[in-house]
């Protein structure tokens, strides 16, 4: 207990003057944004896990490859893709980086934290360009930091058979690094969608059905509509990028297939950001 | 200042808010009465900014709360609800809402210090107890040194010492100049704190007055007669503004003149007294007939369930 509360003195709210230039910008919002980023636990073990699946799969995939290597059939090893074997924790990544990017804004919601922040910045659009803005810079780094290492790791095993590839072969940087890109993306869509549905449960059911079920619902599509349906689905457009050999046409190209999927985080960002303004905290 | 004008909310076909108008003056605590979903949180998050009025006007210190350059250097708020992330640490975050503002790491120690939270500051919050989430609260309200205090129910959870500290910290911040408006649904709890009354129920304002006038009010309504002359003094009393009740043999309560005029008819009149007293309501009766109409969640009287 502090002397304040055990004495008659009345307290006083003000020792110090403020400096005169108190007030909210959008640099310092963003400010805010990054220290609230990194003081919950919640970030350190989503990073954790966005790492440990990257490069743990890498190294499970390819040790599990190459011991199977010599027993393959011809027409396996005819499919062998060394840049997709050592990237396969994409996958379970991006699990890790959507119900990241879906906290970063129920996790507010939730608590009740989020009339905090829309009472410090009730012009309140800082609010969803710091979150999206901390969240990217920050995925951003790791998952393709942690792609480069998966890259790198599971092509030192593969080499054991001499079936790896180089970041110089073609189509392998592009893939490497659009790892890091696509599983940014897919945290920022989940980041639009906290903004729209708001409860944690509903958001991550929502970016993982636009994400996991959509495509399955698509294959089940009769041909000519799935040729034309299909590509432009987000997960199918935005995975062309992490392909050093992209799937033919009619799936879109790599950065074409990128952009779309791009425009998916956009409209679900835009949409949020239109909400926020308009409904009650 | 505070300034509602006409302010209406409606949640789909609920009425939260019906036309309410006052102003919270500075410089005095402004109590903010009303049994509970009468509309005091809807009223605040108004003022805060956080709900949209669906007609009327609500600004703080003459502008809307959010077209302040600096918001928390203007207002500072303790909601209802806590609204605070349970896995931060109260220092971050107070570092965290300071920091939208450029407000300086001193100004959180301080204000730590100030709700004597130091011994927790770094220990999450969602391990608080009720009255340190009180005190956080307070804290981020202080936070800014606002000319605008909104604080919701903020002696709930407290303990005796706690709820002392408030009301010390509540007049303390009001002869500082500022602008205090505090929310309960206690009238013991107002009694004490608060200059100025504002009451509410269903939404619609019930009273706007001074505490001192309340006070009156509710102690000088009804006079206590003891008179072996009880019926002619009742036929002499009679008036339109007047009524009196025999409670008992030779007991009348009157309603609507003071003891000083009843004492005066009596003595034109040479009947003689036994008793003559201002029946002292307390003011939470007070409040409770005030408000009785408008009590939303109200338990209903047995005999009309019972006809039912």
């Amino acid at each position: 207990m502090s002397a304040a509360l055990l004495t008659d003195d009345a307290p006083t709210a003000r020792k110090s003057t403020l400096p005169s230039d108190v007030r909210v910008t959008l640099p310092r919002v963003v400010r805010s944004e990054w220290l609230k980023f990194w003081s919950l636990r919640s970030s350190y073990f989503s990073i954790a896990g966005m790492v440990v699946a990257m490069i743990g799969l890498s190294v499970l995939v390819s040790t599990v490859t190459s011991s199977h290597w010599t027993r393959m059939k011809p027409a396996q090893q005819a499919r062998f893709d060394p840049t997709a074997v050592s990237l396969r924790g994409y996958f379970l990544a991006q699990l890790v980086v959507g119900v990241l990017g879906v906290l970063v804004v129920t996790g507010e919601y939730g608590t009740g934290m989020i009339r905090s922040s829309v009472s410090a910045a009730p012009r309140r659009l800082p609010v969803l360009i710091g979150k999206a803005a901390v969240f990217a810079v920050i995925t951003v780094l790791v998952t393709t930091v942690a792609a480069v290492v998966a890259f790198l790791v599971g092509q030192q095993i593969l080499s054991s058979q001499h079936i790896e590839t180089t970041l110089g072969a073609a189509g392998v940087t592009r893939a490497v690094l659009g790892t890091g890109f696509y599983l940014t993306v897919v945290g920022l869509l989940g980041t639009g969608i906290g903004f729209i549905v708001r409860s944690t449960a509903g958001s991550i059911a929502t970016l993982f059905g636009l994400l996991l079920v959509l495509p399955v619902l698509g294959e089940a599509l009769p041909p000519d509509w799935a040729d034309k349906i299909n590509p432009y689905l987000p997960s199918n457009a935005g995975q062309q990028l992490l392909e050093a050999h992209p799937a033919p046409a009619p799936m879109l190209g790599p950065w074409a297939g990128f952009a779309v999927f791009c425009g998916y985080a956009v409209v679900a960002l835009v949409v949020g950001a239109v909400l926020l303004k308009r409904r009650d905290a | 200042m505070i300034e509602v004008v006409g302010a209406t909310k409606r949640y789909g076909d609920r009425v939260a808010v019906d036309d309410l108008t006052f102003t919270v003056k500075p410089g005095i605590v402004t109590g903010f009465l009303g049994p509970n979903g009468a509309g005091k949180s809807t009223t605040m998050r108004m003022i805060m900014g956080l709900d949209a009025p669906t007609g009327g006007d609500v600004r703080v210190n003459g502008k809307h709360y959010a077209e302040h350059t600096a918001p928390l250097r203007e207002v500072g708020a303790l909601l209802e609800a806590r609204a605070v992330h349970t896995g931060r640490s109260a220092y971050n975050h107070l570092r965290a809402m300071a920091l939208t503002h450029g407000i300086p790491r001193s100004r959180v120690d301080e204000v730590i210090d100030l709700v004597g939270l130091g011994d927790v500051a770094r220990k999450r919050v969602g391990g608080f107890s009720l009255g340190m989430g009180q005190r956080l609260g307070v804290a981020v309200a202080l936070l800014g040194d606002p000319a605008t205090l909104v604080l919701d129910e903020p002696v709930n959870g407290l303990d005796p010492e706690g709820v002392r500290w408030i009301r010390h910290l509540l007049r303390s911040l009001a002869a500082e100049g500022r602008t205090v408006f505090v929310s309960s649904h206690l009238m013991s709890e107002m009694a004490l704190t608060a200059d100025h009354l504002i009451i509410i129920g269903k939404g619609r304002l019930i009273a706007n007055t001074p505490m001192a006038e309340f006070t009156e009010q509710a102690s000088g309504k009804v006079v206590r007669v003891r008179t072996e002359d009880s019926a002619r003094l009742r036929e002499l009393l009679a008036g339109p503004e007047v009524s009196v009740t025999a409670v008992e043999r030779g007991v009348l309560e009157v309603h609507g003149l003071s003891s000083t005029a009843i004492g005066l008819v009596a003595r034109d009149n040479a009947i003689a007294l036994d008793e003559l007293t201002p029946v002292v309501a307390s003011l939470e009766e007070a409040f409770m007939d005030l408000t009785k109409d408008a009590v939303e969640f109200g338990v209903h009287d047995d005999t009309e369930r019972k006809a039912s």
